[in-house]
């Protein structure tokens, strides 16, 4: 009887700990659809103004969003898009554009997808085909280059402050666009908005402090310099405060004892000391709210039905995780061999102050330890040590100066180690087994003497 | 008499002169013969007629009728016309005041001044006819979709339409009345399509439908037989005149052919008629003759395509299908003929039935061949199976069961000699037989019929047709749902006002400038010659207000009429994709046609360099000129030559931004070709630029005196740029609203416009390094100890490393892993606070500040 009543309650808690999970990935992954904006109270009015007065008075205009990566540009203007869309006297007059600089990049919301404006050619296309011009046929846009810029400024020239839909650009990696050959589509884009034609507004969001700099002289004039900066400029307590909050269940969970419980918890954690610790260290890093959010990824994938709360352990070992040294982590896999061949390297960066070396010389070092000192390493054939210098070279703890051209001898292409001193030292401290004059040597190239 | 030779056209006078004056050496014909080389035909034009006259653009000819015809003291054959214009002609904005739809057809008589209306001979290409119509009145359907005739019911003077004055319209009555072209047969008489409107008048239709001779001849006269093939054939002439291959001319006169491309056009309709009839045909026996007319037509007017083709063999699937056309035409040609043609000989107008009478009774004569099995052709012989192998196809099909009982045996002989017949036929085909009639519009289409085998239909029909280039879509942005609201307060409305596209009533501040581009233009306007004028100046100094404010006043003094009329075209280096589609714009704007930029370089370069009839001067402005650089610079040089040129008329307003840029990435002969007629736009200085403002805000008030002075001092000691003058007072009005929630003042006050200039060009880097997490800024330390110890700007992030190690330990911080370092690098990397090389350098990586070491030391000191 009370085993089945277990059954129940831990089957009841496992639909709980996948709702919870569901709840905080969904917030943790999708920062621009979900996320809440944290500090950016000023901003979010400044911009909310600025496209209400674009699509009720019909006013162009132009800005920029500037920002650190990870800042919450896009969720700053997904936001405000949001609130627009809601109002009544907006909903039906704006036609959104959005580009994107960045060819990797995919957006999220349905009427865009995988945006690939690479060049100015590619970004017409797609204004054409996201305003559905009457060249456009399906989703293909028909004519040359010319004939589409020629199509696009005749439209919009066309178009007057008071009777034509209000269009909204969206440029996002906006400092992308200003590579493109002389600049044409952002002064065109600018030149419309300086102009009585088609009210249209221009919002570029990049994390580019210089990018005033980068326009062309006739662009930059063109452009209002309206900026919005976003800086994350909140102190610790508000970390703290947004911690609370992403981690928080909402009051419309299913559960509601569960979630009171989770939450309680979560107020707990808050007031922790070592919760406070792992925080301030990775708000001493980075005040970016992405790690923040990768941080509270990792810590609450430990969360299962047998451990259905977060605990500070949880968190300490997340960010553990978060702050590992990749490439140390490498050397931890390495063998004896081509641990000692590191070594080797470190000795002759000490000796010839960061000059680049190669194979021979790593060899010649190599063999210099193995006679004088070494009794529990096997002498190796040249050959071996070329294939785990090579297996080095491989996992880029190596870097050759030049690329391997067909005349030039292996051994003797000159390398360059991409590890500090300390961070052999700290993965040898670490590495299983490893033979005591090996570690030995490591500390002192002369130990032997 | 003077013969000048013309490519392949030779003008000559017709008859005596009917008077001569021996002081200017001039004397008058009453007639001039134009005579066809390559066709051996011979047009006569005379006083009185109807010409179509070469011009801008070769698809549409200009249409006017002669008044007189001379030659000058220098030998020069002349001609006085008096012109009609078309509705392409007349300004867009003019022609609502039509209120009608108006015909391609339709033209009105000019009374507009100032177009020459002494043009070259040479340019008259033939004649037409135009028909003058009461407003009301019906067209008598023997105008109806004749190409070749014009009709016209109003005058046109430039500003308004009106009625034919009873004086002009009998005029034109009686030249039409009295009109009546004489064709010599000197050498070998062919019937020219030139004619065909006339020969319908009079009755030299039947002599000249009667008299045959050799095939040959008659397609080279198809070539001349559409006016647009002829016009573009001599545009082609010309333009091979002036360098240009020739090749290309003559391949384009060869695939101009009419027939040919009326047959494109009607394809489709007579696929889809052929297609219902195919498959209505078993249940509908009785339609089937009905369609037969249609094949009989196809072989009476059938183009000398086919032969051709055949001849040639190319492919012997092709040749098959024609085959297979042919070979199903003839099988329903013998027994349905002559009389279906009788049949619908009586439902046709009284013209029409001349002609159809003449090819009807023809008809027998010409299936004489027919009758006789020749088999010439070796490609007939070859398809010959092929064909038996489609009609196996066919029969297994099941369609078309009735018409394959007779067909079996003959068929190849009768498809050979369907040629024949073809051959024969087409000289007393007229060409432009009236579309109305049933019979004569499936004749065009043959070519595409000959496609549609039975057999293929299906397939052809089935694969859904990938949708065409929309070639003529309007561009245009939806309208907006709900009106746009007014300004409601006056800090809006000023907002509004400061609006940098808010058009300003006038432009203070740049009257001297207004008025010495304007001088400029008038002058060479009233003189009728051409010049360039290079402007130039920083950006946002009115350079493009100004130019085209003084445009404004030049079109207003044209429409009354103080100043000739001239065109107006503006192109921007900035909106072309390329310097070379500056002639594509250009050409655009003058005669509306779209071609490639090749092409339009040289019909730009003939326009300007020919004294053409109708030239209107034309004012062009190149703004961004810089951008039109090339490295051969062809396309300024064409620019700055043309309105060198005698004819052109062309007056450049040339505007970029640097004051030397013909020194210095001009060559010398475009610099010079430019000239000297400099202008440069100083930057506005601060009383300017408060002007500006103060005007704009005129009787608003919103602001402060002391702030637009604020403002525009400002600026003035930064760029002198207007357009940023206005923007911070836009920005300051919105500050001022914002405040304005908690309080109530009105006015925009210094406080408001400081903050909107610190907003404007506050440096963000300070802000940025103060709002960066500890470790960022502790690693900018790091990089400022690490230069100052190697005396060097520039360090690796390996040397940092270690200055941060040490620093973390002063600061009684954990010190960070090499990865996290790397992190933070890239991080700073993007805001570009620091400049960073490509990061799979890893440790290596080197690293420069992007701002002076002073300011980051400022910016961390604070704390």
């Amino acid at each position: 009887m009370s085993k089945r009543k277990l059954k129940e309650s831990s089957a009841e808690s496992a639909e709980c700990i996948s709702q919870v999970q569901k709840i905080l990935r969904e917030r943790f992954c999708h920062h621009c659809a979900a996320g809440k904006l944290f500090g950016l109270e000023q901003q979010y009015r400044h911009l909310l103004e600025l496209l209400k007065r674009t699509t009720v008075h019909g006013e162009s205009n132009s800005a920029l969003v500037i920002g650190p990566r990870g800042s919450g540009k896009s969720a700053l203007l997904n936001h405000v898009l949001k609130d627009l869309r809601e109002m009544e006297q907006v909903r039906e007059n704006l036609l959104e554009v959005h580009l994107n600089g960045n060819c990797q990049f995919l957006m999220k919301n349905p009427f865009l997808s995988g945006l690939l404006q690479t060049n100015d050619k590619v970004a017409l296309k797609e204004i054409t085909r996201q305003l559905q011009l009457e060249n456009v046929v399906g989703d293909k846009v028909f004519g040359s280059f010319a004939e589409n810029l020629a199509f696009l400024l005749e439209a919009l020239r066309k178009g007057d402050r008071s009777s034509s839909c209000p269009i909204l650009f969206v440029l996002d990696e906006f400092d992308l666009f200003v590579h493109h050959k002389n600049q044409t589509l952002l002064y065109n884009l600018f030149d419309i908005s300086q102009s009585a034609q088609t009210p249209v507004t221009v919002i570029g969001l990049t994390c580019r402090q210089d990018i005033l700099e980068l326009l062309e002289k006739r662009v930059k004039s063109r452009f209002s310099h309206r900026q919005i900066y976003l800086m994350n400029s909140f102190d610790f307590k508000q970390y703290i405060k947004i911690f609370k909050k992403q981690l928080s269940l909402p009051a419309e969970f299913p559960d509601e004892s569960f979630a009171q419980k989770w939450n309680n918890n979560v107020q707990h954690l808050s007031e922790d000391k070592t919760v406070q610790d792992v925080l301030q260290n990775l708000f001493h890093h980075t005040k970016d709210l992405r790690s923040l959010h990768l941080l509270l990824m990792l810590a609450s994938s430990a969360v299962t039905v047998h451990h259905p709360l977060l605990t500070a352990a949880d968190l300490q070992e997340a960010s553990r995780q978060h702050s590992t040294d990749s490439k140390a982590n490498i050397v931890h896999g390495l063998s004896v061999l081509e641990i000692c061949l590191i070594i080797a390297m470190k000795h002759l960066n000490e000796v010839y102050d960061g000059e680049p070396f190669n194979f021979q010389m790593v060899y010649n070092e190599f063999q210099k330890f193995i006679q004088r000192k070494a009794h529990s390493m096997y002498n190796f054939e040249k050959p071996v040590v070329m294939k785990a210098f090579e297996h080095l070279l491989q996992l880029e703890l190596v870097q050759p100066l030049e690329r391997p051209s067909a005349r030039a001898q292996r051994e003797f292409l000159l390398m360059k180690l991409l590890l500090d001193s300390s961070q052999i030292m700290d993965a040898l401290q670490v590495y299983p087994n490893c033979p005591t004059d090996v570690k030995q040597w490591a500390a002192s190239s002369l130990s032997w003497l | 008499m003077n013969t000048r030779q013309q490519s392949k056209l030779i003008y000559s006078w017709y008859g005596k002169p009917l008077t001569s004056d021996r002081k200017l050496r001039t004397s008058q014909y009453k007639g001039i013969l134009i005579t066809s080389e390559s066709s051996k035909t011979e047009t006569c034009v005379q006083l009185g007629d109807f010409i179509l006259v070469e011009g801008v653009n070769a698809d549409q000819p200009y249409v006017a009728q002669l008044v007189d015809l001379y030659e000058d003291g220098a030998q020069h054959k002349r001609a006085v016309v008096q012109w009609f214009c078309r509705l392409e002609e007349i300004p867009q904005n003019k022609r609502k005041l039509l209120k009608r739809e108006i015909p391609a057809q339709e033209v009105f008589f000019d009374q507009v001044l100032g177009y020459d209306t002494d043009i070259a001979a040479e340019t008259i290409i033939k004649s037409i006819m135009v028909l003058p119509l009461h407003l009301g009145e019906e067209l008598p359907i023997m105008i109806l979709n004749k190409e070749q005739t014009f009709y016209v019911r109003q005058s046109w003077d430039g500003k308004c339409f009106k009625v034919l004055s009873p004086d002009t319209f009998s005029k034109l009555k009686e030249a039409n009345k009295k009109r009546g072209v004489i064709t010599n047969s000197s050498k070998a008489f062919t019937p020219s399509d030139i004619l065909t409107p006339v020969k319908k008048e009079t009755e030299s239709v039947v002599r000249s439908a009667t008299k045959r001779k050799n095939a040959d001849m008659e397609i080279e006269s198809k070539h001349s037989t559409s006016k647009s093939s002829l016009a573009k054939e001599r545009h082609s002439q010309r333009v091979a005149s002036n360098d240009i291959k020739t090749p290309t001319a003559r391949k384009k006169l060869e695939l101009n052919s009419p027939t040919r491309s009326k047959a494109k056009l009607l394809g489709c309709e007579v696929l889809g008629l052929l297609d219902d009839d195919c498959d209505a045909i078993a249940p509908l026996e009785p339609s089937a003759p009905k369609r037969k007319v249609k094949f009989t037509g196809e072989i009476l007017g059938s183009p000398p395509k086919i032969p051709c083709s055949s001849d040639k063999s190319k492919q012997t699937s092709e040749t098959a299908e024609h085959r297979q056309r042919s070979s199903d035409s003839i099988r329903l040609s013998p027994y349905t003929k002559v009389k279906d043609f009788h049949g619908k000989d009586r439902n046709l107008d009284e013209e029409d039935d001349i002609l159809l009478s003449l090819v009807g009774y023809q008809k027998p004569s010409s299936q004489m061949p027919v009758l006789t099995p020749r088999s010439r052709r070796t490609c007939a012989q070859k398809t010959s199976a092929l064909i038996a192998e489609q009609i196996s196809l066919l029969k297994s099909h099941g369609k078309l069961a009735a018409e394959e009982d007779f067909s079996s045996g003959s068929d190849s002989s009768y498809s050979s000699s369907s040629e024949e017949e073809e051959d024969d036929d087409v000289p007393c085909t007229p060409e432009k037989k009236p579309k109305s009639s049933k019979i004569f519009s499936t004749p065009k289409s043959s070519r595409k019929s000959a496609v549609h085998t039975p057999a293929k239909t299906p397939k052809k029909t089935g694969t859904p047709r990938t949708p065409r280039t929309p070639r003529n879509a309007t561009p245009e942005i939806p309208r907006r749902v709900q009106a746009a609201q007014e300004p409601a307060s006056v800090l809006e409305e000023a907002r509004l006002r400061l609006h940098v596209s808010a058009i300003p009533e006038s432009l203070p501040c740049r009257e001297e400038e207004f008025q010495d581009i304007y001088n400029f233009v008038e002058s060479k306007l009233i003189d009728g010659t051409g010049g360039c004028m290079y402007i130039s100046g920083v950006p946002g100094t009115g350079k493009t207000a100004t130019v085209h404010e003084v445009i404004r006043c030049l079109q207003q003094a044209a429409e009354n009429e103080e100043l000739p009329p001239f065109q107006f075209v503006e192109i921007n280096g900035m909106k072309l994709t390329d310097p070379h589609q500056a002639y594509v714009q250009i050409l655009e704007f003058l005669t509306g046609q779209k071609v490639t930029a090749a092409h339009a370089a040289v019909l730009l370069a003939k326009l300007f360099s020919t004294p053409g009839p109708k030239r209107k001067a034309t004012v062009l402005i190149v703004d961004e000129l810089d951008l039109l650089w090339t490295r051969k610079q062809n396309v300024m040089y064409n620019l700055f030559d043309w309105p060198t040129q005698k004819h052109s008329k062309l007056i450049i307003l040339a505007i970029a931004n640097t004051m030397d840029l013909p020194e210095r990435i001009m060559m010398n002969r475009v610099a010079s070709r430019l000239g000297l007629t400099r202008m440069s736009f100083q930057p506005y200085t601060y009383k300017q630029l408060q002007q500006i403002v103060s005007s704009r805000l005129k009787g608003v008030k919103a602001f402060e005196e002391d702030a637009v002075q604020l403002v525009s001092r400002k600026v003035a000691a930064l760029s002198g740029d207007a357009r940023r003058c206005l923007d911070i007072c836009r920005r300051a009005t919105e500050i001022c609203e914002l405040a304005r929630q908690k309080r109530a003042p009105e006015m925009v006050r210094m406080a408001h416009v400081t903050e909107a200039i610190d907003e404007m060009f506050s440096s963000p880097y300070v802000n940025a390094i103060r709002n960066a997490s500890l470790h960022e800024q502790i690693f900018l330390k790091a990089i400022l100890a690490e230069f100052r110890r190697a005396g060097v700007e520039e360090a690796t992030v390996q040397q940092i490393y270690h200055h941060y190690v040490a620093l973390c330990r002063v600061e009684g911080l954990q010190s960070p892993t090499v990865s996290e370092v790397m992190a933070i690098c890239s991080r700073l990397g993007a805001c570009r606070l620091l400049l960073v090389e490509a990061s799979n350098k890893y440790l290596h990586m080197r690293v420069r500040l992007n701002l002076s070491q002073d300011d980051v030391m400022y910016a961390l000191r604070e704390e």
